[in-house]
């Protein structure tokens, strides 16, 4: 059976950074172990900024944008296979 | 000067524009790839790209800009307001280009810029500023010795951060004894900095600041005040002048002390100079904008002079067209700050594609705005997409003639906070003039 995958939607149009600042560390890389409640990437719009969080527990996939692309509202941003119960 | 590229985008690049052909000067303007058919760069004479939507990348990008300014031939720049605007190394990189920066020289900028500096270097000439330890205090002892020499009530901040963490109001020494260790526990919890600061409470606080200009000459004048203490997390929203708590003494008083502040840092061009002012009408100097600022229309409006246009003249090396006996405040004028946010949803950004838009107008109504039917906001910049303005011989006319403008604006495609100024226009408290900074605050209380 296939792992169930999270994904990670931006509630707003703006720009999808990985990182909190730019000399930072991306907050996730694909393959890492996130916790359900884990910051994953950041979206600013109109210098708002907003943490985006998974809400399930799992394993980065895939990171479908680069940093510092412009997002859609509602464009999924990252996949995240959930670790399965 | 003849030619003037425009180092802005939004409304205030399109006013820009406006100034220079009203004053037969050419102008240029700079872009990223957001705004290349935004109306600043319809509207100029030329328009130079110079990035990606990221500020950083365009117009924070000073080596792209100054390079548009060599190859378009430009003899200034008008940074606007934000972006470059208070950047000393941009006024002094326009400088090493052999062009003109429109704003003050980059000392007073830095002067300005720098707040603790500014406030010594203006208390030293006498002017007020609030009062308070110098730096941090060492304890409850020390922190009650300080609050006696300034007088209660006092406030307690935190010197590593803002925004109401750490912070305390202290009545008597009692009080203050009580709320200290409190304070600091907080304050080092939140920016792990214990060190607290004690300043004199500022009860039922406006801020009301002082419109200035200078020439290279040595003249400086004010042109009287404008009322902003609508606002909302320190954006302001609504501003007018004249302040419906300034009388004639008051604007003499404060715009004396305003132009003595503008030649203590060596200020030249248009600037403001911004006060906290109390409910017994002291008056408290807090900083020095080195820049044309959002809500100039509104001074413009009451005095009949067009601050932009000043601007150029300054840069240009001619004296002021008026002295301080010709500034004559007539009238009162409103400014309502029209941003793309849901102001049902909590201010949520509302960038995106407009689909119609319906401008308002009739007699004495100004709209500064970048907004077109098909225009696309950006969520890369500010959320300001326009500046409703409005003249009236008085102020329960004018809250009337803006109550109505705003009843005309409609835009579709993006949620705009129209709805949000009617309701604080006809709220009894800003009607009858009776606010404080705290106005907003409570106002989303009821």
């Amino acid at each position: 059976m296939a792992a169930e995958s999270y994904k990670v939607v931006s509630p707003v149009m703006g720009t999808f950074y990985r990182a909190s600042s730019p000399d930072s560390d991306p907050l996730v890389t694909p393959g890492q172990k996130v916790k359900a409640g884990q910051v994953v990437c950041i979206i600013e719009s109109m210098k708002i900024f907003t943490e985006l969080r998974t809400e399930k527990a799992g394993t980065v996939k895939k990171i479908l944008l680069e940093n510092e692309d412009m997002v859609m509202k509602n464009q999924e941003v990252i996949l995240i296979e959930v670790d399965s119960a | 000067m003849h030619k003037v590229l425009i180092a802005n985008r939004g409304e205030i690049a399109v006013r820009i524009v406006r100034a220079c052909k009203d004053m037969g000067i050419a102008s240029v303007a700079v872009y990223s790839d957001a705004d290349k058919d935004a109306l600043h760069v319809n509207m100029a004479d030329e328009a130079v790209h110079i990035g990606p939507p990221i500020a950083r990348k365009s117009y924070l990008n000073m080596e792209r800009i100054l390079t548009a300014a060599k190859e378009t031939g430009a003899d200034a720049v008008h940074p606007g307001y934000g972006f470059l605007a208070e950047s000393t190394a941009f006024a002094d990189g326009c400088e090493e280009a052999g062009l003109k920066f429109i704003g003050p020289p980059a000392p007073a900028i830095a002067l300005s810029g720098n707040k603790s500096q500014a406030r010594k270097t203006l208390r030293e000439i006498g002017i007020p500023v609030i009062p308070g330890s110098e730096g941090v205090v060492d304890n409850t002892e020390a922190a009650v010795e300080e609050a006696e020499k300034v007088g209660f009530p006092v406030i307690l901040k935190a010197s590593g951060g803002g925004g109401g963490r750490g912070m305390r109001i202290a009545n008597s020494a009692a009080e203050l004894v009580g709320a200290f260790p409190t304070a600091s526990g907080e304050a080092l919890a939140s920016f792990g900095d214990p060190d607290i600061y004690v300043e004199k409470y500022i009860r039922r606080p406006r801020h009301i600041e002082v419109q200035i200009l200078a020439d290279s000459h040595g003249n400086v004048v004010h042109l009287g005040e404008r009322e902003c203490s609508i606002q909302k997390r320190y954006q302001k929203l609504i501003e007018e002048s004249p302040s419906p708590f300034v009388d004639e003494n008051l604007r003499h008083k404060m715009g004396e002390t305003a132009v003595a502040a503008a030649k203590a840092v060596g200020y030249e061009n248009a600037g403001t100079v911004e006060f906290l002012v109390d409910a017994d009408k002291n008056f408290y100097f807090m900083e020095v904008n080195a820049r044309v600022q959002v809500e100039h229309p509104v001074t413009e409006m009451v005095t009949g002079i067009d601050i932009i246009a000043e601007q150029l003249s300054i840069t240009a090396g001619k004296t002021l067209s008026v002295s301080q006996k010709d500034v004559v405040l007539r009238g009162w004028s409103l400014e309502c700050r029209i941003n793309a946010a849901d102001p049902d949803n909590d201010f949520a950004p509302s960038p995106g594609e407009v689909d119609s838009v319906v401008l308002p107008g009739g007699p004495w109504v100004r709209i500064d705005t970048y907004l077109a039917p098909g225009c696309f906001v950006p969520p890369f910049y500010d959320s300001l997409v326009a500046k409703l303005v409005i003249w009236a011989p008085d102020r329960p006319s004018a809250i009337a003639r803006m109550q109505r403008a705003l009843s005309e604006l409609t835009v579709q495609g993006i949620q705009v906070t129209t709805s949000f100024h009617r309701k604080i226009l006809a709220h009894e408290d800003f009607r009858s003039g009776d606010f404080d900074t705290h106005f907003l605050e409570q106002f989303r209380a009821i």
